[in-house]
C-alpha cells in the first residue's frame, strides 16, 4: 500500500476516533437542559465526562495536525474553503472548554445558567457543523484548477451539508444519551434510557437518507451501520447499557468509514471538474515527509490508546446525584465569611 | 485595512493572547507537581494544600490556554492557505507530533489528577502532574521547532517542479540552531512567569499573615525558581542573540534601530527622536554594549539596516527588507527590561527574606523597619504583588519583536507574509474573525482575570481535620470516617467525589 493511502487510513482513524469519543461529549452537552433538572443533576452530567472531555478533543487536534503534515493541500483547502464554518467550530468549542472549568467555580444561578448555556451551544454547533463539513466534501466543492476553493459561503448551503450535519447531529446526541445512561445511576439514568429510544426514531431515518443519498458503492457498510442503530435501540430498550452504547459507536464509526470509503482517492473531489480534485496522491506531502510521521505515529499511536484506555478505567465507576460535594464555588463563600 | 493587516492582526492578538496563559501553565505545572512531591515524599498536610491550592490557580490558565490554542492550529490553514501550501511539507510534521506526542499526554493525565485525588495512590497522583509538565514543555519545543524553521529555514530543499518547500532532514529541523537557543530561552522565561505569580499570591497572603504555612514555602520554592530562571533567561538570550546576528542581521540591526555599520556599536536604553537615526534629542547609551551581545566582542561590528537592505536587495530582488523599526525597537527594549525588573525583584525578595536581610534590617529607617515578629516590612510584600505581570510583559514583547522582527518574511529568506495569505478568503470574512476573537478573547480576558483573582485571594482550603480530606457539605452521607487519612479510594458508593466539575 502507497503511504498516501496508509496516511489517508491514518486520518480516516482520527476523525473516527473524535467522533466516536467526542460524539458522546457533545451528546452529553447537548442534553445537560434536557437531562439535567436542577444543578446537581447538570453536574452528574458534566461529571460523566469531566476527566475525559479534554482528552478527546485532542484527537480533533490529532486529526487536523496530521492533515497539515500529511496532506498539506487538503488542509489549506479545507480550512480555507471552511473558514465561516471552522470559526463557529472554534468559538464553540472555545466556550464549551471554558464552561466546563469555570461553572462550578462560583454559586451563583445566573452565572452557572450561563455557562451552562455555552455548553450547550459548544456542543450542538460543533455536533452539526462537522458534519455539514463533511457532508460538503463529499459532494464536492467549487476547487479551481490551482487547488483553491472559488466559491462563496452560498456555495456551502447545500442538501448534502444540511443531511451531514443533521447525521452527525442526532447520531451523537443518540451517543450521548446511551453513554448517559451507562454512566449514571439513579434518576437521570432512566431517563436518559428513555430518551434514547426517542432519538433513536430520528436517528435512524436521518441516517439511512443520507448514507443512501451519500453513495451506493458503500452499501454494505452503510447498511451495517444502520443495523448497529437499531441494534442499539434494541439493547436500549432491554436495558443492556453496555451493548447499547456499542451499537451506537459502531453506528459512528461505520458512517465515518462509508465517508472515507466513499472519499477516496480524493481527498477533496471538486464540483467543477475532476481534474480539478484534490487526491491522495496530489494533495500529499512527500515521501520523505510521510515516513517521519509514520514512524512518529507507529511509536507514539498505541501509547496514547494505552493510557486514554486507562482513563476510561480509572473513572468507570458510575456518578449519580450522591456523589456529587459541593461545588468548589461554596468553598470559597465560606472563605468571605 | 487590506485582507493581508486583518490576517496579521488577527495572527498577532490570538497569538499574543494565547501566549498569556501559556507560560503561566507551563511554569506552575511543573511548580505544582513539586509541592505535591514534596507532599508525598514528607507526607505534610500543608504541602497537599499548596499542590491542591496552585493547581487550581493552573487549571484556571489551563482552561483558557487549551481553549485559544485550538486557534492556532487551525489559523494556518484558515487565514494563511498559500503559507500552508507552500511550507506544509516541513511546517505540519512539528505540529502534527506535538499534537500526537504532547496534547494526548496533556491532556488525559490532567483529567486523572483533576478527578483522581481520591482514586489512585499518591505517588501515581504526583506522577500524573508530573507528566502534564513534561507535556507541555514538550509542546514548546515542537511548536519552536516549528517557528525557528520560519525564522532560520534548515533541512529542506525547494522542488523546481512544485516551488514548494519540500524536507529533506528532519533531525536538522528539531536541532536547528535556533531552536536550540530559543527553547531553554522561552522554558526559563515560563517558569519565571509561573514563579511570578507563585510569589505575588504568597506575598498578598503573606502580607496579612494568613495561610502561612503554605505560602512561606512556596514563596521560597517560587523565590528561587524566579531566580535561577532569570539567570537562565539572560545566558539563553545572549547566545540566542548572537545566533539572530548571524541569522537574521536586519533583525538585530532594527532591534537597535541602527542604521548605519559600526563598530564598537552602543546599546541605547532609551532613545527620544526621530528613529530613522537622523536627529536624537536624548538618547542615553551604554557604550560597546551592543557590540557585545551581537558577536560576543566589545568591539565586533554590527551591521546596520541600510546595508542590510542593501545586501538583501542584491540577494531576492527589489522590495523593502525593513520591518517596521520603532516596534522592533521598543519591544526588544520592553522585553529585555521587564525581564531585568522581574529578576531584580526575585534577586531582592531573596535578599530580604534571607540571611543577608538581617543586616539590611538593621540599615533601614524606623519607619520603614519590619514591626515585630516580621522578618519582612508590610510595604515589602505587598510590592511584590506587582511582580505578577513582569514576565508576562516580557514574554509579549518578547514575541512582538522576534515575529515583528522577521517582516516582511513569514519564513526567513524564502517566503514573504503578503504571499502567505489564503487567496479565497475575502477581506470582510476576515475582519469579521477578527472582530469575533477580539470581542470574545476580551470577554474571556476580564472572566478569567476575576476568577484567577477570586481564587488567589481566597487561598487554599482549611487544613483539614484528621480524616478524608473531602469537603463536608450541608448534607450528612458520612459513612463514618477512619481516623487515619487513608489516601487510596475506598468503594463505597455513598462517598462523595474528592473532586467534582
Amino acid at each position: 500500500m502507497e503511504l498516501t493511502t496508509v496516511w489517508f487510513v491514518v486520518l480516516a482513524f482520527l476523525w473516527t476516533g473524535y467522533f466516536f469519543l467526542e460524539g458522546f461529549d457533545f451528546g452529553v452537552g447537548a442534553l445537560l437542559p434536557v437531562l439535567g433538572r436542577n444543578d446537581t443533576e447538570r453536574r452528574v452530567l458534566i461529571n460523566t465526562i469531566g476527566p475525559v472531555w479534554d482528552g478527546n478533543e485532542v484527537w480533533v487536534v490529532a486529526a487536523v495536525g496530521a492533515t497539515f503534515a500529511a496532506f498539506p493541500e487538503w488542509y489549506a483547502t479545507l480550512l480555507s474553503a471552511f473558514y465561516l464554518p471552522m470559526l463557529l467550530i472554534l468559538v464553540a468549542l472555545i466556550v464549551r472548554a471554558l464552561a466546563f472549568e469555570y461553572r462550578g467555580k462560583r454559586v451563583d444561578p445566573t452565572w452557572q445558567r450561563r455557562w451552562d448555556r455555552c455548553i450547550v451551544f459548544g456542543s450542538v454547533v460543533p455536533a452539526f457543523a462537522w458534519g455539514f463539513v463533511f457532508g460538503n466534501l463529499l459532494a464536492g466543492l467549487p476547487i479551481g484548477a490551482d487547488k483553491e476553493f472559488v466559491g462563496s459561503l452560498a456555495d456551502l448551503f447545500t442538501v448534502a451539508g444540511l443531511l451531514g450535519g443533521l447525521t452527525t447531529l442526532t447520531l451523537f446526541l443518540l451517543h450521548g444519551a446511551v453513554f448517559l445512561a451507562l454512566k449514571t445511576t439513579g434518576e437521570v439514568r432512566v431517563r436518559a434510557r428513555a430518551l434514547a429510544g426517542r432519538i433513536l426514531l430520528a436517528a435512524v431515518p436521518v441516517t439511512a437518507v443520507t448514507l443512501a443519498a451519500a453513495g451506493q458503492e458503500s452499501w454494505a457498510i452503510s447498511a451495517a451501520a444502520i443495523v448497529a442503530l437499531v441494534a442499539a435501540g434494541v439493547a436500549n430498550a432491554r436495558g443492556r447499557e453496555g451493548w447499547a452504547f456499542l451499537g451506537t459507536g459502531a453506528a459512528i464509526v461505520l458512517a465515518t468509514a462509508t465517508l472515507f470509503v466513499l472519499l477516496f482517492p480524493a481527498v477533496a473531489p471538486s464540483s467543477l471538474a475532476d481534474a480539478n480534485s484534490l487526491t491522495t496522491t496530489n494533495a500529499a506531502a512527500t515521501p520523505y515527509t510521510l515516513s517521519i510521521m509514520s514512524w512518529a505515529a507507529l511509536a507514539f499511536t498505541p501509547l496514547v490508546l494505552l493510557y486514554q484506555g486507562w482513563t476510561y478505567w480509572v473513572f468507570r465507576k458510575r456518578i449519580g446525584v450522591r456523589d456529587i460535594p459541593p461545588a468548589a464555588g461554596a468553598a470559597l463563600t465560606r472563605v468571605a465569611q | 485595512m487590506d485582507q493581508l493587516d486583518l490576517a496579521r492582526w488577527q495572527f498577532g492578538i490570538t497569538t499574543v493572547y494565547h501566549y498569556i496563559f501559556v507560560p503561566l501553565t507551563i511554569g506552575l505545572s511543573a511548580l505544582t507537581a513539586t509541592l505535591e512531591t514534596a507532599y508525598v515524599r514528607t507526607g505534610k498536610e500543608h504541602y497537599k494544600r499548596a499542590a491542591k491550592f496552585w493547581g487550581k490557580l493552573f487549571l484556571i490558565n489551563f482552561a483558557i490556554g487549551v481553549a485559544t490554542g485550538l486557534v492556532q492550529e487551525f489559523q494556518f490553514g484558515m487565514a494563511w492557505s498559500d503559507y500552508s501550501r507552500y511550507v506544509g511539507d516541513v511546517f505540519g510534521a512539528p505540529l502534527a507530533i506535538e499534537a500526537l506526542l504532547a496534547f494526548f499526554l496533556e491532556s488525559t493525565f490532567l483529567g486523572l489528577w483533576i478527578f483522581g485525588w481520591d482514586r489512585l495512590p499518591r505517588w501515581v497522583h504526583a506522577a500524573c502532574m508530573w507528566i502534564v509538565a513534561v507535556g507541555t514543555m514538550l509542546s514548546a519545543y515542537f511548536i519552536l521547532a516549528a517557528n525557528s524553521w520560519m525564522q532560520h529555514p534548515v533541512g529542506y530543499r525547494i522542488n523546481p517542479e512544485s516551488g514548494r518547500a519540500e524536507l529533506t532532514d528532519f533531525v536538522a529541523v528539531l536541532t536547528n540552531s535556533t531552536l536550540l537557543s530559543a527553547f531553554p530561552h522561552v522554558l526559563f522565561a515560563c517558569f519565571m512567569t509561573g514563579a511570578a505569580l507563585m510569589i505575588g499570591v504568597s506575598a498578598w497572603h503573606l502580607s496579612r499573615r494568613r495561610h502561612v504555612e503554605v505560602m512561606r514555602p512556596s514563596f521560597k520554592l517560587a523565590s528561587w525558581v524566579m531566580l535561577v530562571a532569570a539567570v537562565g533567561v539572560v545566558l539563553s538570550g545572549d547566545m540566542q542573540a548572537r545566533i539572530m546576528t548571524e541569522q537574521q542581521p536586519m533583525k538585530m540591526a532594527a532591534a537597535e534601530a541602527l542604521y548605519d555599520t559600526v563598530a564598537p556599536a552602543s546599546f541605547s536604553i532609551f532613545t527620544v527622536g526621530s528613529l530613522d537615526g537622523g536627529d536624537e534629542i536624548l538618547s542615553i547609551r551604554v557604550p560597546r554594549l551592543l557590540s557585545f551581545m551581537a558577536t560576543g566582542t566589545w568591539d565586533g561590528e554590527v551591521e546596520g539596516i541600510n546595508d542590510v537592505q542593501r545586501e538583501e536587495r542584491a540577494q531576492y530582488g527589489e522590495g523593502d527588507y525593513r520591518p517596521i523599526v520603532p516596534v522592533t525597537y521598543w519591544s526588544f527594549r520592553l522585553m529585555i527590561g521587564f525581564g531585568l525588573l522581574a529578576a531584580v525583584v526575585a534577586a531582592g525578595l531573596l535578599a530580604l527574606t534571607g540571611p543577608p536581610g538581617r543586616w539590611i534590617r538593621k540599615l533601614w529607617p524606623r519607619r520603614l523597619r519590619p514591626s515585630d515578629g516580621e522578618t519582612v516590612p508590610r510595604w515589602v510584600w505587598r510590592a511584590a504583588v506587582w511582580a505578577i505581570p513582569l514576565p508576562i510583559l516580557g514574554n509579549s514583547f518578547g514575541w512582538i519583536f522576534t515575529e515583528m522582527g522577521r517582516q516582511p518574511w513569514v519564513v526567513y529568506g524564502m517566503l514573504r507574509t503578503a504571499d502567505g495569505v489564503s487567496p479565497s478568503v475575502p477581506a470582510s470574512t476576515v475582519s469579521l474573525s477578527l472582530t469575533v476573537f477580539t470581542l470574545l478573547y476580551a470577554v474571556l480576558g476580564v472572566i478569567e482575570f476575576r476568577l484567577l483573582r477570586t481564587y488567589a485571594k481566597a487561598g487554599p482550603e482549611a487544613p483539614a481535620p484528621a480524616r478524608d480530606p473531602d469537603d463536608d457539605g450541608p448534607d450528612d452521607g458520612d459513612d463514618g470516617h477512619r481516623p487515619d487519612a487513608g489516601e487510596n479510594a475506598d468503594e463505597s458508593a455513598e462517598r462523595q467525589l474528592a473532586f467534582a466539575y
